[in-house]
């Protein structure tokens, strides 16, 4: 009972560091940058086929199955997303931020939809299977084998959290947190908004995309319901709670809602019986959603919030820059 | 194959035309709110998907009184259908308003337009999950009756009376809209807040009143497509999410705020889907709306009729 406690403990690990990675990738883009991306999905579902057709054996009916290392598997996935973000971002970033929402919902979807229509390059509704874990000859039972990958999963959001802290600890980062606080100011100082904001959001994406090749080599197995908008929203859901603008929000956020979520299943697995239990799961949504609504209303900084980025020293008169929701008064909802 | 796009084409046009319909009630509701509470309402989908499942509840439910969904001439519905429709109506209104008191009201006051869009996009996954919930995950229909479709233009096309009644009423309810927003002092009102809602303020406009005008208009005709969708379709839970790019597509295209507009953008999505469907891939059905929305905001992002002339 203990170990198997123990042994779903290290699965529900592996996956909450999966969503902190895709939750760091978006904190990136809005917390940091202010971009309203609801296309989290999308980026995870580029990054996890890539990782897949580069890494998997060899399939018949499709394209690829190339057989190539894991890392490189990884580090495709993660170029892919970074580069369609390029892409994306290149024809809307300089949409108003609703319009940017709406266009990557757009995105998330046809991605999705690519996925389950194109055969030859997704495997369609059946997906990808058979994705080569790395190093699973050295390991002789399951539970085993996740410990390592736990460890390696650790690894992989340490290096993300320390190079993105790096980042936006420097002066990239003021940069960015003043595009997204005044981006007239920014540009009046003689910044290049545009590129800045580009960057932004495909680094962003590109992380995200690393997650899902992370998330591909883990489960084994890949299939377009894996990257629904419910995704997008849980995402979102842990960036808030966490707190936008602060990477360790970002990861605690993750591992919570991720809880939340888990603990919601096993509750609706283990109360109702098996012809509600589509019914039942669909309340784990209602939950996050609740959550979600009530951290904006109650604490919009979320847990713990973003950092004051002044002295010290003059906390007594300077206001705390809050959320990244300071924008001046958008205007109307047209071009005006 | 020209010949076969030539017999084809008239009914793709129905079709269309018929989707589009649809669309364009639910994006007029959408450019209204757009303009209005100046924010992308996500959960707009959410209210066209419970709209009709409110009709259907209360068609079930009261049918001990009205006697079922009633039978007008060749149409599958009637008098029956009127009754659980206004029970409908109210129930979607209610919820919208519900919204906005719990949820919107407040983030418009302390937080900034794109906190409303995040808490949108939450609620209405929350609210689409909801019906699963409540109603299960297989869609339902109003009534099992099995129409003949009439032929017309020598059998080309096959349009049911359903079909026909409804692409009728969308447009009697466009043309009253439209009449509505033009010479009522609410519907002055309101295009007063769209334009300037300090200003509206100090000339003495009831602005909460508006936001209350508008969340209801909107609830209304969301039901209204909702029940149109279900009578000459189905209900499914994914029905208002499905909806979501083609009716900003839609309301986008005509200009944001535009009732005529977003009556053609509507029409025009329904045709690019019909179209799609048939010549390219009908698995690609829901991206069709999100190429139209792309291609507008990258050529013309005011839209075909901004609102402000």
């Amino acid at each position: 009972m203990a170990l198997d406690l123990a042994t779903y403990l290290v699965f529900f690990l592996i996956l909450a560091l999966n969503y902190a990675v895709l939750c760091l990738g978006l904190n990136l883009q809005w917390g940091f940058t202010g971009l309203f991306n609801v296309g989290v999905a999308g980026f995870f579902a580029i990054g996890a086929y890539t990782s897949a057709i580069l890494t998997g054996p060899p399939r018949p009916e499709a394209v690829g199955g190339f057989d190539l290392p894991v890392l490189i598997g990884w580090l495709g996935g993660t170029l892919a997303a970074g580069v369609a973000a390029l892409g994306v971002g290149w024809a809307t970033l300089r949409l108003r931020h609703d319009y940017l929402a709406i266009t990557t919902f757009g995105i998330a979807v046809t991605i999705q939809l690519v996925a389950l229509n194109e055969e030859w390059l997704t495997g369609g509704a059946f997906g990808i299977e058979a994705i080569p874990r790395p190093l699973a000859a050295w390991f002789t039972s399951p539970t085993q084998y996740n410990l390592f990958y736990l460890g390696l999963t650790l690894a992989l959001v340490a290096l993300v959290f320390w190079g993105l802290e790096r980042l936006v600890r420097g002066p990239w980062g003021r940069l960015l947190r003043a595009i997204r606080e005044d981006e007239v100011a920014a540009a009046s100082l003689g910044k290049d908004v545009r590129t800045q904001r580009l960057i932004a959001f495909a680094l962003g994406s590109a992380i995200m995309g690393l997650a899902g090749a992370h998330f591909a080599t883990f489960m084994g197995f890949i299939a377009p319901e894996s990257f629904l908008p419910v995704v997008t929203f849980q995402v979102w859901a842990m960036l808030i709670l966490g707190g936008s603008g602060n990477n360790r929000g970002a990861v605690l956020g993750a591992i919570l809602v991720w809880g939340l979520w888990s603990v919601a299943g096993v509750t609706v697995k283990a109360l109702l019986p098996p012809d509600l239990q589509v019914r039942g799961a669909a309340l784990q949504v209602v939950l996050i959603g609740v959550v979600l609504a009530g951290v904006l209303l109650i604490r919009p900084r979320g847990l713990m919030g973003e950092e004051r980025a002044i002295s010290p020293h003059t906390q007594a008169t300077a206001t705390a820059s809050t959320a990244p929701s300071s924008t001046p008064a958008s205007g109307g909802p047209d071009a005006r | 194959m020209m010949d076969l796009v030539w017999l084809t084409l008239p009914q793709v046009i129905a079709n269309g035309l018929l989707q589009g319909s649809a669309i364009a009630l639910g994006a007029i509701g959408l450019t209204l709110t757009y303009s209005i509470l100046r924010f992308a309402n996500f959960t707009h989908g959410e209210t066209i998907s419970w709209g009709g499942y409110f009709t259907l509840t209360a068609l079930a439910a009261l049918t001990p009184w009205i006697g079922g969904i009633g039978k007008w001439g060749g149409l599958t519905f009637g008098w029956g259908l009127v009754v659980a429709l206004g029970v409908g109506v109210v129930g979607a209104s209610l919820l919208a308003l519900a919204l906005d008191r719990l949820l919107f009201a407040t983030l418009r006051r302390h937080g900034s337009a794109i906190t409303l869009v995040i808490a949108s996009f939450g609620a209405s996954l929350a609210l689409r999950n909801l019906i699963v919930f409540v109603y299960g995950p297989e869609s339902v229909q109003f009534t099992r009756e099995l129409v003949i479709a009439d032929r017309w233009l020598g059998g080309l096309v096959r349009v049911t009376p359903d079909q026909l009644a409804v692409l009728g009423l969308s447009a009697a309810l466009a043309v009253g809209l439209t009449v509505f927003l033009r010479f009522t002092t609410t519907g002055r009102a309101m295009r007063a807040t769209a334009e300037n809602p300090a200003l509206a303020q100090i000339t003495g406009i009831d602005t909460a009143h508006v936001v209350r005008t508008v969340w209801v208009l909107g609830a209304v005709l969301a039901t209204l497509a909702g029940v149109f969708i279900g009578i000459t379709a189905q209900l499914r839970p994914e029905l208002g999410f499905d909806l979501l790019l083609p009716l900003f597509a839609a309301a986008i295209l005509g200009g944001i705020g535009s009732v005529p507009g977003a009556m053609l953008g509507g029409l025009i999505v329904g045709l690019a889907e019909s179209a799609a469907v048939e010549y390219l891939h009908a698995g690609y059905r829901n991206a069709v709306g999100f190429l139209v929305l792309i291609a507008i905001l990258v050529i013309r992002p005011t839209g075909l009729f901004a609102a402000r002339g």
